[in-house]
C-alpha cells in the first residue's frame, strides 16, 4: 500500500529532511512513525499525502507513483486518504459541523448522507452535540478530535495521523488510539506519527523509527 | 426508469454543489459591503460610458436620418463639350461600379428650367450663346457612399479632360457622417479600455478574496476538492459582480437620459423637429448585462487561475 524506496526530501531553503529513507507499511497494517522531534515523521506524512513530492527516489500510494502524479489526479489521490494534521488545519471561524463535513461536500454527497456520516464521526470521538460551535471556542485537545473525525468521516482507505494525541491527556489518547485501531480491524491502513513512546510500547504494534532523515534502529 | 432516477441524483447533487457555491458567494458579497458597494459603482461607470456614447451616437443617428440618399455628386463638364459626347460620358459613369445611377441634365435642358424659373424669360433669348454646361448628376450605391469612396470617385471624374468641376453635395453630411464613423469607434476603443478595466477590478477583488480565503482553500484541496470545486465560487462572485455593475451601469445612463431629455426636446422644437432623446432599448440593456456577467466571468478565472496554482504540491 506505502512503499517508499530511496526517499529524499529537500526543502526549498536547502535542508534535507529526509535521505536514501526506505521502507513498506502492508496493505489493513497499523504502524508508528517515531524519532526526535525534526526527525522527518511529518515530511514522510506529507510525501504519503501529497503535499510535498520526493526530491529523490520513489513514494508509491495505493499504487501510484506520487513524484509522477499528474495535478488533475490529485485530488482523488488525496480522497482515499483521511489526514489528521499537526497543526490541525482546521476552519477555526466555522462551525464543527462544516469543518467535519468538507470531505464530503467536495465530492458532491447529498446533504442527508452528510449530516448522518457527520454525526457519527463525531460520536466516535466524543464531540456529538458539538456540531454548531466554532473550533475557536473548543479546547485544544478538542480541536485535535474534531481533525480526527474531520479524517474519518469518509471511511478512507489509509489514515494518516500526525502526533493525534499531542494535546489529549491519558485517558483520551488510550481512547484515540483505540479508535484507529478499531478503523484498523476493519481493513483501514493506519499510520500515526507520534513520540509518545508509552503509546508505541503498550500497543504492541511496528514501528518505524527515523533518526535525522534516514531509518534508525526499530524499537 | 434507471434514467430517471440517475437524472433525479445527478440533479440533486447539482443543485448541492451549486447551492454551497452560491450559499458562500452571496457570503462573500455581503460579507463585503462598503467594499463591494465602491467597486461595484466603479465597475457601473465602466461600462455605462461605453453604453452612454452608444446612446448617444444612435440617437445622433436617428436625428439625422439615413444621408447615403441625400449625397450626390454634380459633374460640370467643359463648355466645349458637346451633347453627344456628355451622352457617352453619361453612359461610362452609370456603368462604374458604385454608381446607382447617372443623368445628364444638358445645357438646353438647364436654359429651358432657368428661364421658367427665374421668369426673365425672353431676356435670355438676347444671349449669344448658352451660358450654362452640360452637369451630370451621379448617385452613389448605398454601399459606396463612404466619404473615401466618394472622394475617389471624385477624383476618377476629375481626371476626365472633359471635366471642369466636380462638387460634392452637401459637404456638411460627409463631415458629419465622418465624424459619426470617428465617434463610433472612440465608442469601441473606450470600450475595449475599459472592459479590460472592469476584468482588471473583478481580477483583483477575486485575487484579495483568495488571499483571504487562503487557509480555506489549501484545506479543501487537502481533503480532495478539486480546482473547479473552489473556483466554482469564485466565478460565480464574479459573475455576479458583473451583473451588479451593469444594472448599476445602465441605471446610471438611464438616469442621465431622464436628466438630458427635457434640454434635447426644447432643442429640437427650437428646430422644429419632433425629435426625442431615447435611453437604451432593451438589446442594449441584454448586452450590457451580458457583457458585465462575461467580463466579471472571466476575471475571475483568470485570477482563480493564476492563485490556485500556486496552491499545489511543488515538485521539487
Ligand atoms: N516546509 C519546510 N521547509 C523547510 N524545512 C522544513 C519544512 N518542513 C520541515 N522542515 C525541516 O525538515 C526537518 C524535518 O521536519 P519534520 O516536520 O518532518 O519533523 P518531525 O519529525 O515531524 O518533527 P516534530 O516531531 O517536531 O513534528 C526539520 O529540520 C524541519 O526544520
Ligand atoms: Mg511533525
Amino acid at each position: 500500500m506505502i512503499s517508499f524506496e530511496r526517499v529524499s526530501k529537500r526543502y526549498p531553503n536547502g535542508r534535507e529532511a529526509l535521505t536514501e529513507l526506505s521502507f513498506e507499511v502492508h496493505d489493513g497494517e497499523m504502524v508508528f512513525l517515531t524519532g526526535r522531534s525534526g526527525a522527518g515523521k511529518s515530511s514522510v506524512l506529507k510525501l504519503i499525502a501529497l503535499i510535498e513530492r520526493p526530491t529523490r527516489g520513489q513514494v508509491i500510494v495505493n499504487g501510484d507513483n506520487t513524484g509522477k502524479l499528474p495535478l488533475r489526479r490529485v485530488p482523488m489521490f488525496r480522497r482515499a486518504l483521511g489526514v489528521v494534521f499537526q497543526d490541525h488545519r482546521l476552519l477555526m471561524d466555522r462551525p464543527v459541523f462544516d469543518n467535519v463535513a468538507l470531505p464530503l461536500i467536495v465530492t458532491d454527497t447529498a446533504f442527508r448522507e452528510i449530516e448522518k456520516r457527520v454525526r457519527a464521526a463525531l460520536d466516535q470521538v466524543g464531540l456529538l452535540g458539538k456540531e454548531r460551535v466554532a473550533p475557536l471556542e473548543l479546547s485544544v485537545g478538542e480541536q485535535q478530535r474534531v481533525c480526527i473525525a474531520r479524517a474519518i468521516v469518509s471511511k478512507p482507505p489509509l489514515l494518516l495521523a500526525d502526533e493525534p494525541t499531542g494535546n489529549l491527556d491519558a485517558t483520551l489518547a488510550a481512547e484515540v488510539m483505540g479508535l484507529f485501531r478499531r478503523f484498523n480491524e476493519v481493513g483501514v491502513t493506519v499510520v500515526v506519527a507520534t513520540h509518545d513512546l508509552h503509546l508505541v510500547r503498550d500497543s504492541g504494534l511496528r514501528q518505524i523509527v527515523l533518526d535525522d532523515g534516514r531509518l534508525g534502529s526499530s524499537g | 426508469m434507471t434514467d430517471g432516477l440517475a437524472a433525479v441524483a445527478s440533479l440533486s447533487t447539482w443543485v448541492a454543489r451549486h447551492g454551497h457555491a452560491l450559499v458562500s458567494t452571496a457570503g462573500h458579497l455581503g460579507r463585503h459591503g462598503l467594499a463591494t458597494v465602491l467597486t461595484e459603482v466603479v465597475m457601473g461607470l465602466a461600462l455605462a460610458l461605453p453604453l452612454a456614447l452608444n446612446v448617444l451616437v444612435r440617437n445622433v443617428r436617428d436625428a439625422t436620418g439615413d444621408f447615403s440618399e441625400a449625397v450626390g455628386l454634380s459633374v460640370y463638364l467643359k463648355p466645349e463639350v458637346s451633347e453627344q459626347k456628355a451622352r457617352q460620358l453619361t453612359k461610362i459613369a452609370a456603368e462604374r461600379t458604385g454608381v446607382a445611377s447617372a443623368t445628364l441634365i444638358t445645357a438646353s435642358e438647364a436654359l429651358a428650367e432657368f428661364r421658367t424659373q427665374s421668369g426673365l424669360g425672353t431676356a435670355l433669348d438676347s444671349l449669344p450663346d448658352n451660358p450654362l454646361p452640360n452637369v451630370l448628376t451621379i448617385r452613389p450605391a448605398p454601399d459606396a457612399a463612404s466619404p473615401s469612396q466618394l472622394e475617389a470617385l471624385r477624383s476618377y471624374l476629375l481626371a476626365w479632360p472633359e471635366v471642369d468641376s466636380v462638387q460634392l453635395d452637401r459637404d456638411w453630411v460627409l463631415r458629419f457622417s465622418a465624424l459619426l464613423e470617428l465617434l463610433r469607434r472612440v465608442v469601441l476603443i473606450t470600450a475595449l479600455l475599459l472592459g479590460a478595466g472592469v476584468i482588471a477590478v473583478v481580477g483583483n477583488t477575486i485575487r484579495l478574496e483568495i488571499l483571504n480565503r487562503r487557509n480555506e482553500i489549501e484545506v479543501t484541496k487537502l481533503v480532495g476538492g478539486t480546482n473547479a470545486f473552489v473556483r466554482r465560487p469564485l466565478l460565480y462572485a464574479g459573475t455576479l459582480y458583473g451583473l451588479l455593475a451593469g444594472l448599476i451601469g445602465w441605471g446610471l445612463v438611464a438616469i442621465a437620459r431622464a436628466s438630458l431629455a427635457p434640454a434635447a426636446l426644447r432643442l429640437a422644437a427650437a428646430y422644429g423637429s419632433a425629435f426625442e432623446l431615447r435611453g437604451p432599448d432593451l438589446t442594449e440593456l441584454g448586452a450590457l448585462l451580458l457583457t458585465g456577467m462575461a467580463l466579471g466571468w472571466l476575471g475571475a478565472w483568470i485570477a482563480a487561475a493564476r492563485q490556485l496554482a500556486r496552491i499545489e504540491p511543488r515538485t521539487a
